[in-house]
């Protein structure tokens, strides 16, 4: 007996081997931006109409679900489709979306909404729906005050983005740079912010001094730049919000791009003291100055790693600059490039993985991204002028500013901002005022 | 041992609950760790078996092509050898290693890994040279793992598979390039080829800290699936397709 249960075990086991799970390996995919259809989110019964100041905005769901797309769009990684293309209408699509209708369009991803104005609140409620699995992603709610009506929009595109990539979004941001007006040899140079589409720019200085250099605090929303009192270099705290601004210090000779710690406690620069540019920190609360590098180069460009250790920054102490990654109190200094070229303006990414440089060969400018052992470099876009690449707080873009070529006379001459993708594929013109010059990307405003 | 072979009998099995094909995988809570004894037991029992059979091939049957094929490109390293040892004493049971070996089968198959641009060029090379090689080797055809997944699907119905998920797949943009890309999947297929059940074979990973770039992308993967069905299966030996995994493999396009 004993044996013949032996004997249907093994059968068993012979069997249940001879079947084994069949495998295949899908290694291929398309690469197309995702299909999204984004409906125009619906206005509820009752609702009054938006104002902002004197203007009245009309149809403010439509125009939310516009910025949503625009948004999307300028990402890269998705499609957003036609509306004429759109079969059911927004407020029963927001209830109950007819899948078959949203799949017939080919969309995979699908965006529907209301909105509530009473006096003075706004009520914004999304919801992200899988088309093809006929279900429900993601549904949220926002209520604030009318004006910001805008901010929802961007804050909605980062919580689908989010739930589309797994990774944090970066619309909900704003920009500041340099605004520049006037002729090549007579720039008028203040400090400019805006939202990441390049809507709402405000001014924030006259233009009476020369303004360079302004960063964002990866923590809060302070900048800190850099201007000229009396020809003498200072460094400027602005604090958006309230928008009061106090000098940190002056400081001699060539004083080049103040930047934040990662926790916004110290800011780091390079300034020329007795003819040498070393790097220096101050402590932002005691104002104590600490020179972190001694050599008789010219060291300059400073950024931290994200979390605080190591300190990238461009130096010549090779013949030719080159960039260099040391720990941030100055020891174990390590050139990481060895490319031909210039190499300058090193940013650490927000995320750790990548650093992002200027390259100069052969009288072209390359914008590019490497490993932070060297490894992996990467030139993601080429062009006669251009530099100072700052990261999106998700660390997928980089904005940064390109010249264009003139005559003597300086005729032809322009200062553009744009962006691209760590891909190198979506590169974006961002469409300001003015010309515009060293921009730098804040943190999300809303986390 | 009576109620073991009693438990193991696959009529006394009870019939999985059918879940309705869903994207919330999130919801399901599954520990860290898996504690299957069976399973192991099973896995050491195949390797020996596997090893028997071949090391029947090699001295008996195996032609000389095959041995050809089994030589490394180049000269492995040290570190290397150390590397594949390790692996395997790891990943008994990870299907990948099984596969590796099922790779080995035709010389069409190996260079269709190698060279995918060239399938449909070789497909008609790869009848008859799978033909020859499955003859050449009966016995390990009729007994092995190997042997049982060449004959659930051939390589013309594995590529035609393949070539309609491969359109129906949207890579999510954006995937980290340091982590991990691969999303194993595992259906149970209707005889006409529509998806019956999918499970996500590394869920657990789903929920770790850092790891929300795999949920998107198993998401992902999904949506490919049902896309793309019915899938394009063969029309006959349903009891050998029937039970699909399907490895969506994003490391190569993403890290190139």
């Amino acid at each position: 007996m004993k044996k013949l249960i032996l004997v249907i075990f093994y059968v068993f086991i012979f069997n249940s081997s001879a079947i084994a799970l069949v495998e295949v390996d899908i290694t291929r995919g398309n690469l197309n931006p995702l299909p999204i259809a984004v409906s125009p989110l619906y206005i509820e019964s009752g609702s009054k109409d938006l104002k902002e100041g004197d203007k009245v905005i009309k149809n403010v769901g439509a125009r939310i679900s516009e910025i949503v797309e625009v948004n999307f769009r300028r990402s890269g990684l998705f499609n957003p489709l036609k509306k004429d293309s759109f079969v059911q209408k927004p407020d029963i699509a927001h209830v109950k979306p007819r899948f078959e209708d949203w799949r017939l369009i080919k969309a995979q991803a699908l965006v529907t909404g209301k909105v509530t104005v009473s006096d003075d609140k706004l009520r914004v409620e999304f919801r992200l729906w899988d088309v093809v699995a006929a279900k429900e992603m993601i549904a949220l709610a926002f209520s604030t005050t009318p004006g910001n009506w805008r901010r929802v929009a961007h804050i909605i595109s980062d919580k689908i983005y989010q739930r589309l990539t797994g990774e944090e979004g970066y619309f909900d941001t704003r920009i500041i740079y340099v605004s520049e007006t006037g002729k090549k040899t007579q720039r008028y140079k203040k400090l400019a912010i805006m939202d990441q589409d390049g809507a709402n720019v405000k001014y924030l200085t006259l233009g009476n001094e020369l303004v360079l250099t302004p960063r964002f605090s990866p923590k809060n929303q302070l900048v800190t730049y850099l201007s000229y009192f009396r020809n003498l270099p200072r460094v400027y705290l602005l604090d958006i919000e309230t928008g009061v601004q106090e000098v940190v210090g002056d400081f001699p000779g060539m004083t080049f791009a103040p930047r934040f710690s990662p926790d916004g406690k110290k800011i780091i620069m390079s300034f020329a003291k007795d003819g040498n540019s070393d790097i220096y920190t101050m402590d932002m609360s005691t104002r104590v100055v600490e020179k972190i590098t001694d050599h008789t180069s010219i060291d300059t460009s400073p950024s931290y790693s994200p979390d605080g250790k190591y300190i990238c920054f461009n130096s010549d102490r090779s013949g030719l600059q080159q960039i260099y990654v040391m720990r941030s109190d100055g020891s174990n200094v390590k050139r990481i490039t060895f490319g031909k070229g210039l190499y300058g303006t090193p940013v650490w990414s927000p995320r750790g993985d990548l650093i992002a440089f200027t390259k100069v060969h052969k009288s072209r400018f390359y914008i590019g991204v490497m490993r932070p052992d060297g490894s992996g470099e990467r030139l993601l876009t080429e062009n006669f002028y251009q530099e100072a690449p700052s990261w999106s707080p998700n660390g997928r873009v980089l904005i940064f500013y390109r010249e264009t070529k003139s005559d003597s006379e300086g005729k032809g001459f322009s200062a553009k901002l744009w962006s691209i993708d760590l891909t190198g594929y979506n590169e974006r013109l961002i469409e300001t005022e003015t010309d515009g010059s060293d921009p730098s990307w804040s943190s999300l405003l809303s986390k | 041992m009576i109620v073991i072979t009693a438990i193991t009998f696959p009529f006394m099995k009870r019939a999985p609950i059918d879940l309705p094909p869903i994207i919330s995988v999130d919801l399901i809570q599954i520990a860290d760790k898996t504690n299957i004894p069976f399973a192991a037991k099973a896995a050491k029992t195949l390797e020996k078996i596997k090893k028997k059979m071949e090391e029947r091939v090699v001295s008996e049957q195996a032609p000389p092509a095959e041995m050809k094929k089994e030589k490394p490109d180049r000269i492995p390293l040290p570190e290397d050898l150390n590397k594949e040892k390790k692996q395997i004493v790891k990943k008994k049971q990870n299907p990948k290693e099984i596969k590796e070996q099922i790779r080995q089968v035709s010389e069409f198959e190996k260079k269709e890994l190698f060279d995918p641009n060239q399938i449909a060029a070789l497909i008609d090379k790869s009848k008859e040279e799978t033909a020859e090689t499955l003859k050449k080797n009966k016995k390990l055809t009729q007994s092995s793992v190997k042997t049982s997944f060449a004959n659930a699907l051939t390589l013309n119905q594995e590529d035609a598979l393949k070539a309609q998920i491969f359109g129906c797949w949207s890579l999510p943009l954006g995937l980290p390039y340091k982590d991990n890309l691969l999303v194993r999947i595992k259906l149970r297929l209707k005889p006409d080829g529509t998806v019956l059940r999918s499970e996500i074979l590394d869920h657990a990973r789903m929920n770790k800290p850092g790891q929300g770039f795999y949920k998107v992308l198993a998401e992902s993967a999904l949506r490919a699936i049902r896309i793309c069905q019915p899938l394009r299966v063969p029309p006959t030996g349903y009891e050998k397709w029937k039970d699909l995994q399907l490895n969506f493999d994003a490391n190569e396009m993403v890290k190139g």
